[in-house]
């Protein structure tokens, strides 16, 4: 099962990233990757995806997040990088794939030093000012945590209306689970929406 | 502290799951046992206010679930069969924290309460693990913790063995029989409830016996026999309850849920 996107516990005493407030690294994001957009130059993209790919063991974080990271780009990166070739020139599909990766990998450096809960307090704070115009902050900050929750129950769906398939005998027409995967989905999150509530979390 | 169920009734389109139901608990252990259908978890939810009957009302120490809804939950803890439904946050500690956010303690306390819970159910360990990949047995105690963290008055525990192996569900029993709580227990273990002070057999949305854990189980396997439920086809067939919700029966007879 996929944990792409989940928190990674500190691994050596270099783990420098998760001592840090998840607001400085979400500011600290922003800025980089902004800086690396504004710079326009494969050169400058490039060495900033070299970089990004680099603080991962640094920070004490490990290659894995890196690897999937990039193991999940890298389909709609060749996408990228034919059509801005064919379209462009090289510098350019260096230039936007180089951003991409930077953008991607110092993404998944911040979500993999952060536990969501800190995530969770932090939009809270951010959300604040719309209570004014009649939002729940809480439930704002909930959302975003229920989002990283559903990848895990999202994939689960998925692989196990696979093997029923499968353990029916059935081969191709992937298209065919997606009524059943739904059908999961929904009753699972009915069950998600019945525990918050019992837990006094609505 | 005292639940009490008056003429409690309910219906899931049109199908009648409780049938005036007059209780009054507050033993210390309440067993709950009775066929696929028969209303058992109806009744649980009615506990803590996750159903509201369509008639009656249920008072947990004299508050009515329709209107304090949000007090009794505080004092209702509710464990359900499928921990993964229960599951809210990535990470184990995380799960186990996120019922404290409005409890008024300070991040310190929150903290302090969290680590204590993960140590005494065997979970400090993995406190920074993703909890749905942790193991079933793992993930059922997760959600115990997870609602043991708010202190609840009274635990009620849907079938929380039903998934287990049975290493795991003397795992799970053991830790229930050793809460100072009052513990309400939906179970198809009947082995489980020795010990217990009281216990309710559920029929066609009635309690059909209530009394000590020997006689109910006795009056339960008698309702089993094939002649006693020659009139109702489908009724102790296989199948799992549980899980979210509380489905109806499946009209005239057929596997029930």
């Amino acid at each position: 099962m996929s944990t792409a996107g989940l928190y990674v516990p500190p691994r050596s005493r270099r783990a420098v990233l998760h001592r840090l407030p998840a607001g400085a690294k979400l500011l600290g994001l922003v800025l980089a990757v902004g800086a690396v957009v504004a710079a326009a130059n494969a050169a400058v993209a490039l060495a900033a995806a070299a970089s990004a790919a680099l603080l991962h063991p640094l920070c004490g974080v490990g290659v894995r997040p890196a690897l999937r990271t990039l193991r999940a780009l890298a389909p709609f990166l060749a996408a990228i990088a034919l059509f801005q070739w064919l379209a462009g020139d090289w510098p350019s599909a260096a230039r936007v794939c180089g951003q991409l990766v930077a953008a991607a990998l110092l993404a998944g450096l911040v979500t993999a030093s952060t536990r969501v809960s800190e995530m969770l307090d932090l939009f809270e704070r951010l959300a604040r000012p719309l209570a004014r115009f009649g939002a729940n902050p809480r439930r704002v900050a909930l959302v975003l945590a229920l989002t990283v929750r559903c990848i895990p129950l999202v994939a689960s769906a998925w692989r196990t209306s696979r093997e029923a398939y499968v353990a029916r005998g059935l081969r191709g027409r992937p298209h065919v689970m997606v009524v059943p995967v739904i059908v999961g989905l929904l009753r699972s999150a009915d069950a998600l929406g019945e525990a918050l509530t019992a837990r006094g979390i609505d | 502290m005292t639940l009490r169920l008056e003429r409690v009734s309910h219906a899931y389109d049109g199908r009648a799951v409780l049938r005036g139901v007059d209780l009054e608990l507050s033993e210390h252990r309440i067993g709950v046992i009775g066929a696929n259908g028969s209303g058992k978890s109806t009744l649980a939810r009615t506990l803590n206010g996750l159903v509201l009957p369509d008639s009656g009302r249920v008072l947990v120490d004299g508050l009515d679930t329709r209107r304090h809804a949000r007090e009794i939950r505080r004092r209702v803890g509710f464990v359900f069969s499928d921990a993964s439904a229960q599951i809210v946050m990535p990470t184990v500690a995380e799960d186990v924290a996120i019922g404290l956010r409005r409890s008024g303690l300070s991040a310190a306390e929150r903290s302090a309460r969290v680590e204590a819970v993960l140590q005494r159910h065997g979970l400090a360990g993995h406190r920074d693990h993703p909890a749905h990949l942790l193991s079933g047995g793992q993930r059922q105690m997760l959600a115990l913790a997870s609602v043991l963290v708010t202190e609840p008055q009274v635990l009620v525990c849907d079938e929380p063995t039903t998934l287990l192996d049975l290493r795991n569900t003397a795992v799970i029993e053991e830790t229930l029989g050793a809460l100072p709580q009052q513990v309400v227990l939906l179970t198809h273990n009947l082995d489980s409830l020795a010990g217990f002070d009281r216990v309710l057999v559920m029929d066609e949305g009635r309690v059909v016996f209530d009394g000590a854990p020997a006689e109910a189980v006795a009056h339960y396997t008698s309702l089993m026999r094939p002649e006693a439920r020659g009139s109702r086809p489908g009724d102790g067939a296989a199948g799992a309850e549980g899980g979210a919700g509380t489905p109806p029966p499946a009209p005239g007879g057929g596997l029930r849920r």
